[in-house]
């Protein structure tokens, strides 16, 4: 039993070395560039395959692959420093945090379309020796990963406090301003740091493929997961921090899984994130949190002014839509229909993200939440459909203002990674909570969409449902918006201080908006379960959250015609243009990255 | 009659350093105290504390008789306390009709029922429904808030749709004031109202301020600027690294050695007794 707890141990400890080097680079990152570098775990997915490749095509031994993988992976940082965020210097405080997650799009697809996203094992290129030390063993890898997470650390140490550019990086992350007073090239520390994070997080890819003998594109998003995690624990910025916290988080998924089972793994580093966030947000070892300081005006979404539709335009539009199904054209009514559920998704995250300005992250799981809540009350109660959608509706409201709650204290990125975070339990819950959800294996056979007798399962009946409840929800926010609510949440989006001084209560209408927004969100996840009839925890996944946001900012933020639009321009154009179907995701990935850097304010400006 | 607010031995530590330390007054209904002190001596730290911004480390607060050190910024809005920012914190993509009508909100109460569990849900259907009641409650604020803006005349009358980040410096901190005259407020708290405004400005706030207070308007005001200081004060507390070094009449304080020494630094002290007939002490 000893022997098996040392293991344990053993395995948290390297887990936690792979952590650390992904961390440590999140940290430096966020030190001088106040980001949290959502393309990180694709830099590790990078390195991961450069590794492989040199293996397998060059034959090259250890050190040489190491080498490989640092250099290619440190260009690549240079490139997303150059190329995707440094021309983002002076945007709103959010744009370098959407590029990044553009930037992770775009790699992760350009990796998979060079090497497929099947799963492929990184030869071994350590001896298969272990030691048994009291009961339990080390092997040569294990020794090899805490050597260069030690390594790394004592050079990374050494550099920051001996070196001239290590001095200019810890100027720039106390006082980037000051520091490029003195006559420090802020640009070229910038490099620097995305240089060195990037060769880390390789490494840490190459590590992890050796230590699990597999790699997957797949892998990108899960790394960059756990580097937040652990850099939460430690502290925004905190480079010790961020590898005492990785330390922590690979020992308590290692413990977790000898006390629970592997599939609780991430649970509990979503659980702990979350926990933290809620209790300690500057991290186990900041000091206490002080009064943000006070802006000149709310920077937070780009200024400008909506494009003005009259009113007979929307009306004209509404009514073409309605008349589409007579074209007689299903596969185009499919897609219309499609767009038309993702159009109440983007409404509803509009209202979060534009109107009150929390940037979620984790939106798809009230998808989930919905499709669960309808599919179930359908089949195992037996509601009739035209009942379990609306009241799906009302479950979602709820439970998704009442899961995202403690993160209303929040506020910029630590809204979004704590959204991420939240959605990311929620699919965990629902894959193990096997008595309600059944699990793995899915809700199958969800009864069709019909509405007291009328039968809507067609193409078209699902299609002139979705439209009707689509302009029933975008009436009834428009409505809202132009109520004294409107301004209110427009208010705390622009400067959470001033409101509060005036008598706004964050947490009230946060959770209105939460609440107003999930209840649109969780009847589009309803009504996609009864038109697919099967869902499973992977069918609202962290992608359409992505996917939802980007059309969101393509119809410019709290924009409610603008979230119609963006949901239907990306829906509709990669299906237009079949050719294209492949490259879908790498597409949405640049129309984020243009969008962030050319018309923030998307296409019918920000509300 | 109970002060309007009433301080005592309040304290608040940043770190090491003391921002407030043992900070007390009295403010009287219907009067105009002015707190002054160089850079750093804590007035902004203070007006947090009051405001609810940020928690005393000891020490207590009364406001208009009630016990309120430590309580939430909401609630003393509720209570009829308005604050303008140092730095100026308009809601930038608000309009200016909007950022003022903001400034009502806590004076809401068809649309805001106060019913406990409930009362979040029933806005949320009163917002969307809108019965009689709330739309004239909402045309009764609208109307308040466009006389209000009116105050600043020219200024802002031909703004009113205007984002307010597209304002002058000088409009925004306009747009503060008048959001916080919105709040129909019983203490009003400026801080810095002229930062950053040129003679004609500072002039024309000053008169704003006059007007106020000839409303009979309890204010307490942090101010740079001595001459308005002189002018609209009844009395004026001067404070240095947290704490209170001088209290009393205008002139009074004005001429007070201690006063100098914060201001001018030691050496300072004696020479800078003749120019004091200045307005630049």
């Amino acid at each position: 039993m000893g022997g098996a707890w040392f293991d344990y141990t053993v395995n948290g400890f390297v887990i936690g070395n792979i952590y650390a080097l992904l961390a440590v680079g999140l940290a430096l990152i966020y030190g001088v560039a106040n980001l949290v570098n959502f393309a990180h775990g694709s830099v590790y997915v990078v390195g991961a395959y450069v590794g492989w490749a040199a293996i397998t095509y060059l034959g090259t031994p250890l050190p040489v692959t190491l080498l490989c993988v640092v250099v290619v992976s440190a260009l690549v940082g240079v490139g997303i420093e150059r190329i995707g965020l440094r021309p983002l210097h002076g945007s709103s405080r959010i744009a370098p945090l959407l590029a990044t997650i553009g930037i992770a799009l775009v790699l992760d697809q350009v990796v998979q379309l060079l090497f497929t996203p099947d799963p492929r094992a990184v030869p071994m290129q350590v001896p298969e020796w272990r030691i048994a030390i009291g009961g339990g063993t080390v092997g040569a890898l294990d020794l090899l990963i805490a050597g260069i997470g030690l390594i790394s650390a004592v050079v990374l140490y050494g550099f920051l406090r001996f070196t001239k550019l290590g001095w200019a990086v810890r100027a720039t992350a106390q006082d980037s301003d000051a520091a490029q007073q003195m006559g420090v090239d802020v640009n070229r520390v910038n490099m620097a740091v995305f240089a060195i994070a990037s060769a880390l997080s390789g490494v840490s890819g190459v590590l992890v493929g050796m230590y699990y003998n597999q790699i997957s594109t797949a892998m990108s998003f899960e790394a960059t997961l756990k580097g937040i995690v652990a850099l939460i624990i430690g502290g925004l910025g905190n480079v010790p921090g961020a590898i005492a916290g990785s330390l922590i988080l690979g020992l308590t998924e290692s413990y977790g899984i000898a006390l629970f089972g592997t599939s609780y793994r991430n649970l509990f580093a979503f659980v702990l994130l979350i926990a933290m966030l809620v209790w300690r947000p500057n991290g186990l070892f900041a000091a206490r949190r002080s009064l943000p300081p006070e802006p000149m005006t709310g920077t937070f979404i780009a200024r400008s002014r909506p494009v003005v539709v009259p009113r007979w335009a929307v009306v004209a539009v509404i009514a073409l839509a309605a008349l589409l199904p007579l074209a007689g054209q299903p596969y185009v009514l499919q897609i219309g229909a499609n767009s038309l559920m993702y159009a109440m998704l983007a409404l509803s995250l509009t209202l979060v993200a534009g109107t009150v300005g929390q940037v979620s992250l984790g939106h798809a799981a009230l998808l989930a939440i919905g499709g669960y809540a309808s599919g179930l009350l359908a089949m195992d109660a037996g509601w009739p459909v035209a009942l379990s959608i609306p009241m799906a509706g009302l479950v979602t409201a709820a439970l998704g203002t009442l899961l995202v709650f403690p993160a209303f204290r929040l506020t910029g990125h630590y809204v979004s990674i704590a959204t991420l975070g939240i959605g990311e339990i929620v699919a965990l819950v629902i894959l193990n909570w096997t008595g309600l959800t059944r699990g793995a294996i899915g809700l199958g056979g969800i009864p069709p969409l019909e509405v007291f007798g009328l039968d809507l399962g067609s193409v078209e009946g699902t299609y002139w449902l979705c439209l009707a409840v689509l302009v029933l929800l975008a009436l009834l926010q428009l409505r809202l918006l132009r109520s004294h609510l409107g301004r209110t949440w427009r208010a705390i989006r622009d400067d959470p201080v001033a409101a509060r001084s005036y008598g706004v209560s964050g947490d009230r209408y946060k959770a209105l908006a939460f609440g107003f927004g999930g209840f649109a969100a969780g009847i589009s996840g309803a009504i996609t379960a009864h038109a697919y009839s099967y869902i499973n925890h992977e069918t609202f996944g962290a992608s359409i959250s992505i996917l939802a946001l980007t059309m969101v900012i393509l119809g410019g933020l709290g924009n409610v015609l603008g979230a119609v639009l963006g949901a239907t321009l990306l829906i509709a154009l990669p299906e237009a243009f079949r050719f294209l179907a492949e490259y879908r995701i790498l597409i949405y990935g640049i129309v984020l990255l243009l969008l962030i850097r050319f018309r923030p304010q998307g296409l019918m400006g920000t509300v | 009659m109970a002060p309007v607010l009433e301080i005592r031995r309040l304290q608040k530590r940043f770190g090491g350093v003391a921002a407030v330390a043992d900070a007390a007054l009295d403010l009287q209904q219907g009067e105009l105290l002015s707190i002054i002190g160089p850079n750093g001596a804590g007035k902004t730290t203070l007006f947090n504390l009051v405001s609810g911004l940020d928690r005393p480390d000891a020490g207590s607060v009364r406001l208009f008789g009630q016990e309120v050190t430590g309580a939430a910024a909401e609630r003393l809005a509720g209570l009829g306390l308005a604050r303008t920012f140092q730095h100026g914190r308009v809601f930038g993509n608000l309009s200016v009709l909007d950022n003022v009508l903001v400034g009502a909100h806590a004076r809401l109460r068809a649309v805001r029922p106060s019913v406990p569990v409930l009362g979040p849900l029933l806005e949320l259907g009163l917002a969307a429904i809108r019965p009689r009641a709330v739309r004239a409650e909402e045309a009764a604020l609208r109307e308040d808030a466009l006389r209000i803006i009116a105050l600043f005349g020219e200024r802002l009358m031909p703004r009113l749709d205007h984002p307010a980040f597209s304002l002058s410096y000088a409009n925004r901190r306009r747009v503060e004031i008048a959001r916080a005259l919105a709040l129909h407020p019983r203490l009003l708290l400026l801080d810095e109202p002229t930062a950053g405004m040129n003679e004609t400005e500072t002039a024309e706030m000053q008169e704003v301020v006059a007007g106020l207070k000839r409303s009979g308007l309890t204010i307490l005001l942090i101010e740079h600027k001595l001459e308005m200081v002189m002018r609209l004060s009844d009395r004026v507390i001067v404070m240095d690294n947290g704490r209170r070094i001088a209290e009393g009449l205008p002139q009074a304080v004005r001429h007070d050695p201690a006063v100098i020494e914060a201001y001018l630094g030691h050496r300072e002290a004696g020479r800078a007794r003749e120019p004091a007939q200045g307005t630049v002490p």
